[in-house]
């Protein structure tokens, strides 16, 4: 490793050669302003807040996109420096609605905390932002041109991550933006609204649809048993909005949050994940034994889903028949646990907490029903959840542990780990190869199926039977593996996909900035808790064993067809298929 | 010493453009066949001894330009020639290609031949569509004498290929890397660097960006074994220069002329003087992008170090004149409009900057502006200059900056009950 010798604001300084002025200048504890920068993209240099002075340099150079040489010699703080950061911060102020009260990310947004650094009290420039309608017509996302700063860390997200690039720039000069091709609604261009765009973006031009009123109202209604389920990546996010140490595991204060604000039941997706392991396990099994059609693709992502609908519709029947876990929750609260509780199911709310803002598309699905009743009410993200527990004004990082009820609320460690990608995979195979060998597993971890590496691919003996899966996460990875599909080379018995990069830890309803590196801690303390459990196979969740000897039968039985599998259908897509 | 030279422009008229054996009649070619009797670094060395800075309008030495890309240790590299020549007011690059279009295709060959590429690129303003069948039909007739293809002229390992593009029309494309976006298919909108293209340019390949002038300046270079180059010119300025002039003079066009006739006799001989003898208002250096001067200018030398004394610029060798029917406030707002139409808008510097300067010279139009307004906008102005991704933000302030230091009468501020 080849060291460079520099110095940032006279303190010298040995750092990598390649490193960014913008990371050197963590190493001595300085924070350059950023906007457009976001640590795993790559660099675009456009909004140019971080530009710094290096000696010699004719320009200011930008720190973001710079490199260290030997000898350099930076200035992060002197007088040219500020008035132009605070010039470039006032113009883009000058471009934005700064309706900061009005503003779901009002403290919780980085030119807000820009200006608030730098002593901004008042825009000095004359205000320029033009204002184009809001854009709110589907069930996930809302987007506000005007609040708009033009970084390109939508762009890059939904380009390079997600290989859609449903945003793109549009127009030149004062007109230039972020956009959707034709300026169409995300639901009518190649989105399939999985939100990475709103867990980047560092204002609030893209956010989440805020459902958070009709949770209140629900609970606010005497006639309604509203009950609530939680899905498995909340529980080592939500801590984050609470200032506590990053991927905490707060189930516990979780569930106490919940009973608080006032939920009748607190029950846990975990449960109903390892009912969907039930489900697609059997449904694999049945398709290697049967001759069904192979490779096998999971369900539970919905922006997977919307992705395969819109992109490749030839391919659906390679989806598992399985409901998601909050559809299969859903299902079985207005059914096992309506007769079970008593209750009728029109008078049952079934909220869920997800890690996602596809969830509430997903939710709002036509298919998503059974007998009229349909199965989610009303979805909230991670963020949401957290508005929620501050706005009743819990101290939550000092609150008491409890619970979640039964008989819909225990989840094995196969559950757990459905919130990181390979952790469907893992669980299913848990199951599927006890199932298929009538023995049981000497040991539980397939590590094969963790990480983090784009398409990942393993071979796993069922008994004497070898069988090759593959798992993809992030919606780039996983055309990569749907062209392996169309061209005959993909020779894989079972693929798990999820459409956010590193899984549901990194969902588009997860805090806001979640790095690779907070994922990475995610991703482990979801299997801390994987090994923390009792029961760590679906098939031996004592909730699970009940719910097939009490209601349904067995995987696969027709009532278990009836609530808890669908099919999906091919979508439109582009602009022009929709003008047709 | 004339005001004119015929060195880089001396086949002009001399031959029929259609025709490859009409240009070997006046001796076309003979530099390539030169050329590949020497090394790249030879070639290399020939140029930095004539000093030649490139004719864009950055003005970055030439000769380390090539050597620099001939060292890039890639087996694939890319040439380009940028015959973009978007700066209002310059077309010195389109008479050179329109009087002898053979002459840039034999300069691109001994460019590819320097560095080591192994496809050349001519990246042509849309404008200049009419312009194409001419290079077209060079490009064909050179590739059938063996000029362009495998092993030119029997140089065993020289392989290389032309390829005409058309640009779409966007100013900006005219820097570099904006200009290798828009080839790969792209939006026209400059890279950050690094990395720089001569490392990571078109196709993630080295790529060698050269403008018209420039690379046809080589073939005469190289044959100039008498070393007349260096006889004109001044000791800071070594030879001779493409310009175009145009605006309010009787006789708009372009010529090559030695470094060091002066400004006077550039508007006034061979321009023609001003249109129906008005007095200059003022003279904009180097297209839009370049700085502007009051009359008092007139008798400094046109060289890279007088004209840089005297606050402005080479540029891209145009000189627009303007006369007194336009005001300096009028004159800033139709290029402040030319800067808003053509900035790409993805950095704050530039797209922002733009902004705020239209308003404010509407607010100056109006005498409606502050002691204060006039402060943040020179601040705005730093900041684009020092601030902005490429080089169009950064020269988008500099006839406004300019202005108000040599035109400050303009600016004042509306005083109590006047």
């Amino acid at each position: 490793m080849e060291m460079v010798h520099i110095t940032i604001n006279n303190m010298p300084l040995e750092v990598e050669k390649g490193t960014r002025i913008i990371d050197a200048a963590k190493k001595v504890s300085i924070d350059i302003p950023h906007l457009c920068y976001f640590p795993d993209q790559a660099v675009k240099a456009h909004c140019r807040m971080c530009v710094v002075e290096v000696v010699g340099s004719r320009k200011l150079l930008a720190a973001c996109s710079t490199l260290v040489w030997e000898g350099m010699e930076i200035h992060t703080d002197t007088q040219k420096v500020r008035d132009t950061q605070v010039g470039i911060l006032q113009m883009i102020l000058a471009n934005h609605d700064q309706d900061c009260l009005a503003c779901p990310r009002n403290q919780n947004c980085e030119l807000q905390s820009l200006c608030s650094r730098f002593n901004i009290l008042s825009p000095k420039l004359p205000n320029v932002a033009a204002r184009h309608p809001i854009q709110d017509s589907n069930p996930s996302l809302i987007r506000d041109h005007a609040k708009c700063i033009r970084c390109g860390r939508c762009v890059k997200a939904c380009t390079e991550s997600q290989g859609i690039s449903a945003l793109t720039y549009a127009n030149r000069s004062d007109q230039f933006m972020v956009t959707t091709a034709y300026h169409m609604p995300f639901e009518e261009t190649d989105c399939v609204l999985c939100g990475q765009c709103s867990t980047v973006c560092p204002v609030g031009s893209i956010v989440e649809k805020d459902d958070t009123q009709k949770v209140w109202d629900a609970l606010h209604n005497p006639k309604k048993h509203v009950i609530v389920q939680v899905a498995p990546s909340v529980r080592v996010a939500l801590g984050d909005g609470f200032g506590m140490a990053k991927a905490s595991i707060v189930t516990g204060k979780m569930v106490s949050a919940l009973r608080i604000i006032g939920f009748d039941k607190v029950f846990d997706t975990n449960f109903s994940a390892d009912v969907t392991i039930m489900e697609e396990g059997h449904e694999l099994l049945d398709r290697i034994k049967n001759g069904g059609k192979l490779p096998m693709i999971t369900s539970c992502s919905p922006g997977w889903i919307t992705y395969i609908e819109k992109h490749h519709s030839d391919l659906l029947d390679h989806l598992s028949t399985a409901k998601s876990p909050q559809q299969i929750f859903g299902a079985l609260s207005k059914s096992y646990y309506s007769q079970a509780a008593g209750i009728d199911p029109k008078d049952i709310v079934t909220v869920s907490v997800m890690p996602c803002v596809a969830k509430k598309y997903e939710a709002a699905r036509p298919e998503m029903e059974a007998d009229g009743v349909r199965d989610v009410d009303i979805v909230i993200t991670t963020r949401e959840l957290t508005k929620m527990i501050k706005y009743v004004g819990l101290d939550f990082p000092n609150l008491p542990e409890s619970s979640f009820d039964s008989p819909l609320g225990l989840g094995s460690g196969a559950g757990a780990i459905f919130g990181a990608t390979g952790g469907v995979m893992e669980a299913a195979l848990r199951t599927v190869a006890e199932a298929y060998t009538g023995q049981t597993l000497e040991k539980l971890e397939f590590e094969a199926v963790r990480g983090n590496e784009g398409v990942k691919e393993a071979t796993i003996a069922l008994g004497d039977t070898p069988v090759k899966v593959a798992i993809a996460h992030g919606l780039k990875n996983a055309e990569t593996v749907l062209q392996m599909i169309k061209d005959g080379t993909a020779d894989y018995t079972f693929i798990e996909v999820m459409a956010c990069p590193g899984g549901c830890i990194g969902g588009g309803g997860q805090p806001v900035n979640t790095t690779f590196d907070i994922k990475k801690m995610r991703q482990d303390s979801l299997y801390d808790i994987d090994g923390s459990m009792v029961y760590r196979k679906s098939h031996e969740n004592p909730e699970v064993i009940t719910l097939y000897q009490d209601y349904l039968g067995a995987p696969l039985s027709e009532k278990a067809h009836h609530l808890l599998h669908t099919h999906y259908h091919k979508q439109k897509k582009t602009t022009w298929e929709n003008v047709e | 010493m004339g005001n004119t030279v015929s060195f880089m422009t001396r086949n002009f008229g001399k031959y029929d453009r259609s025709s490859i054996d009409s240009y070997e009649s006046v001796g076309g070619f003979s530099a390539l066949k030169k050329a590949i009797a020497m090394t790249g670094e030879e070639i290399a060395d020939r140029l930095a001894a004539c000093a030649i800075k490139g004719r864009g309008g950055a003005g970055y030495d030439m000769g380390k330009k090539w050597r620099q890309a001939r060292e890039v240790d890639k087996p694939d590299k890319v040439v380009i020639c940028n015959a973009d020549e978007g700066e209002p007011c310059t077309f010195k690059d389109r008479t050179l290609i329109e009087n002898d279009p053979f002459r840039l295709i034999e300069a691109m060959i001994i460019a590819g031949y320097s560095v080591g590429a192994q496809n050349g690129y001519i990246y042509m303003r849309e404008e200049y569509a009419h312009l194409r069948p001419l290079l077209l039909n060079a490009m064909e007739q050179a590739e059938k004498k063996g000029y362009l293809g495998k092993n030119i002229l029997g140089k065993e390992g020289f392989s290389y290929q032309l390829h005409l593009y058309s640009g779409a029309g966007a100013y900006v494309c005219g820097e570099g890397t904006a200009l290798v976006e828009s080839m790969e298919g792209k939006s026209g909108r400059p890279r950050m660097k690094p990395p720089f293209i001569k490392q990571c340019g078109l196709f993630h390949l080295p790529t060698c960006v050269n403008n018209v002038e420039s690379l046809c300046l080589v073939p005469s270079i190289l044959l100039d074994d008498q070393n007349e180059y260096q006889t004109y010119g001044t000791p800071g300025s070594m030879g001779t220069k493409m310009i175009s002039v145009a605006g309010n003079v009787k006789k708009p066009g372009a010529f090559e002329i030695p470094f060091g006739v002066t400004v006077r006799e550039i508007i006034y001989d061979l321009a023609g003087g001003v249109t129906d003898d008005n007095e200059i208002q003022l003279i904009q250096f180097g297209g839009a992008s370049g700085k502007i001067a009051s009359a008092d200018i007139l008798d400094t030398p046109y060289t890279y170090e007088d004209l840089s004394a005297a606050g402005v610029g080479v540029g891209s060798g145009a000189i627009l004149v303007v006369d007194q029917r336009t005001s300096v406030l009028n004159f800033l707002r139709i290029t402040q409009a030319f800067f808003s139409h053509e900035s790409c808008g993805q950095c704050t510097p530039c797209r922002e900057g733009n902004t705020q300067m239209k308003r404010m010279l509407e607010k100056i139009a109006d005498k409606t502006h502050t002691a204060q307004d006039l402060a943040t906008m020179k601040n705005i102005c730093m900041i684009m200059k020092n601030a902005s991704l490429c080089g169009l933000g950064e020269t988008a302030q500099s006839a406004f900056t300019c202005a108000m230091e040599r035109f400050p009468e303009i600016f004042a501020v509306r005083t109590e009950g006047n």
